[in-house]
């Protein structure tokens, strides 16, 4: 048992963000529970951009809701900012799967739901919010409705709804794996580029090895039954990375990386 | 509206042409006025009643019956919808109740309504509101329950409470079930005050039918299913016109109002 272990990963004085140690998610209670998560171990510090890649049924998206606090650990300990994750946080902004956006509401009504839940008040938020479309490449869709955007645009709309409200963490549970391969790829260059622009700490979960690796400082590999960590390792490519990068031998590498550890925990058949 | 002008100038010669062979095969075949009348009876009849405005009055008991029926069970029913949707000791309590009350036909309940509340508009008031209140109680506990799933986690995720998640998710999804609730209540509340009449009343049009009924007045009979008919058409058409106000973002218009209320008319009538 590692009694302290602070800041394992990364020497430098970063803050750490979120401090994972010995997770444990169990379902069912009954003679044979079914064991989701085992001695999850990682941290990550801020402004960092870490990817958890894995294979369906590997456990990540028990782990986001479990940091998202919309599910209690079974076991261990899931730390944000130093305190235990009991419960729905307010300095954390999730996106999810699908976009998720409330049909009656405008585009902007939709950015602005995390402040009106948190009453924040409108006056200042509006202003934030258009800056924050603008951001995500949606200026001059502000009055528009969620049903006359396209896949791609919806999803920049849950993108800037996860800022409004300036969160510590933002948690993305394979934000873009319900878009076509060509804006998938273009959101992956853009999710760059305002993570460059705004430094936040972010958890990407994916179960492309490719956007693991091209978004990530650090890719963490998780394999599944049950679910524990395979791997965890630090990209060393020079942002910000243009798409080209897929096609050096160094990106390769890392993407075999994590194949290897894949195939070894018997997840790609 | 498909079909352009030269349609609709169709339409309405077939219209003619069907009130023309009426009335021609009434007189061909001198089929006695009490028991079908030739619609030239009818209008004249209408013209009449509307002439020395005996019509008017009782138009007038009819509607404010429906009007007043409709707005009572529709506040009841909405309120107790809530109830039991947000609360499972409401509903583990109510069940039986509402079981019972489901499938038993309201309009029998208008004799006793009759004997409980006298001849006057109450009676129809209430009979009103029983027969309303129903299908809307029932679109209102559909509606809050049919959010979904991802949207319930967003709410979640920013610590909303569940009175947020109420007024903020539940409610305005519940909105399209809500009003094709109201949209059924409203035709029903018509019903339930028309029944009322029949049972026992000073005025009003169903009062009127039974009076002629006993003169064996057919073609004023005629004439009061006439005015009735486009009762219901307005009065629908009012509903109609507010929920496609409220309801502007409702793509999908996934609750078929007349599909529902054909299987619900079943019950009652």
């Amino acid at each position: 048992m590692r009694a302290v272990a602070p800041v394992r990963e990364t020497a430098s004085a970063a803050r750490e963000v979120i401090g994972v140690k010995r997770l444990g998610k169990q379902y069912g209670g009954g003679a044979e529970p079914i064991l989701a998560l085992k001695d999850i171990d990682f941290t990550v510090s801020e402004g960092e951009f870490l990817s958890i890649v894995g294979p369906s049924g590997c456990g990540k998206s028990t782990l986001l809701k479990i940091l998202a606090g919309l599910m209690p650990a079974s076991g261990g300990e899931a730390l944000l900012n130093g305190t235990p994750i009991r419960g729905p946080r307010r300095d954390i902004g999730v996106v999810f799967q699908s976009p998720v956006l409330f049909p009656w509401r405008s585009v902007t009504g939709n950015v602005l739901l995390p402040a009106d839940v948190q009453r924040l008040g409108r006056a200042g938020m509006e202003k934030r919010a258009y800056d924050l479309l603008k951001l995500v490449g949606l200026g001059g869709f502000e009055r528009r409705y969620p049903w006359e955007l396209s896949g791609g645009m919806q999803q920049r709309v849950a993108l800037a709804r996860a800022l409004i409200h300036d969160p510590a963490l933002l948690l993305m549970d394979e934000p873009f794996g319900a878009l076509d391969a060509m804006t998938r790829e273009q959101m992956n260059v853009e999710l760059q580029r305002l993570w460059m622009e705004r430094r936040k700490t972010v958890v990407f979960i994916t179960h492309s090895t490719a956007e693991a690796v091209f978004l990530g400082d650090r890719v963490m590999v998780m394999t599944p039954r049950p679910g524990q960590v395979g791997d965890l390792f630090t990209v060393d490519l020079p942002r910000p990375r243009p798409l080209d990068v897929m096609n050096t031998g160094e990106f390769g590498g890392y993407v075999r990386r994590i194949r290897k550890v894949l195939n070894a925990g018997g997840a790609l058949e | 509206m498909r079909y352009g002008i030269a349609g609709m100038a169709l339409r309405i010669l077939l219209i003619a042409a069907f009130l023309a062979v009426w009335e021609v095969v009434v007189r061909a075949f001198d089929v006695p006025a009490f028991i079908l009348p030739p619609p030239s009876n009818i209008f004249l009849a209408l013209y009449r009643g509307f002439a020395s405005s005996l019509y008017i009055g009782h138009i007038g008991v009819t509607l404010a019956e429906t009007l007043m029926g409709f707005a009572l069970g529709a506040v009841l029913a909405f309120a107790l919808g809530v109830a039991v949707a947000l609360s499972r000791r409401v509903e583990f309590f109510l069940y039986p109740f509402i079981v019972m009350f489901q499938a038993m036909p309201k309009v029998a309940l208008a004799p006793l309504v009759i004997i409980w509340f006298g001849l006057g508009i109450t009676s129809k008031v209430v009979s009103a509101a029983l027969v309303a209140f129903f299908p809307l109680m029932v679109n209102t506990i559909t509606g809050l329950r049919s959010a979904d799933a991802d949207r319930v986690n967003l709410m979640r995720s920013l610590a909303a409470s569940r009175w947020q998640i109420f007024w903020m998710l539940q409610l305005p999804n519940a909105m399209p079930y809500i009003f094709a609730g109201l949209e059924i209540a409203m035709i029903f509340a018509l019903i339930g005050a028309i029944v009322g009449e029949f049972v026992g009343a000073t005025s009003g049009l169903g009062m009127l039918i039974q009076s002629m009924n006993f003169t064996m007045d057919v073609a004023g009979q005629f004439s009061i299913l006439l005015i009735l008919s486009v009762l219901g058409l307005l009065l629908n058409g009012i509903v109609v016109a507010i929920r496609r106000r409220v309801l502007f973002w409702d793509q999908s218009q996934k609750v078929d109002a007349a599909a529902n209320a054909s299987s619900e008319t079943g019950g009652v009538s």
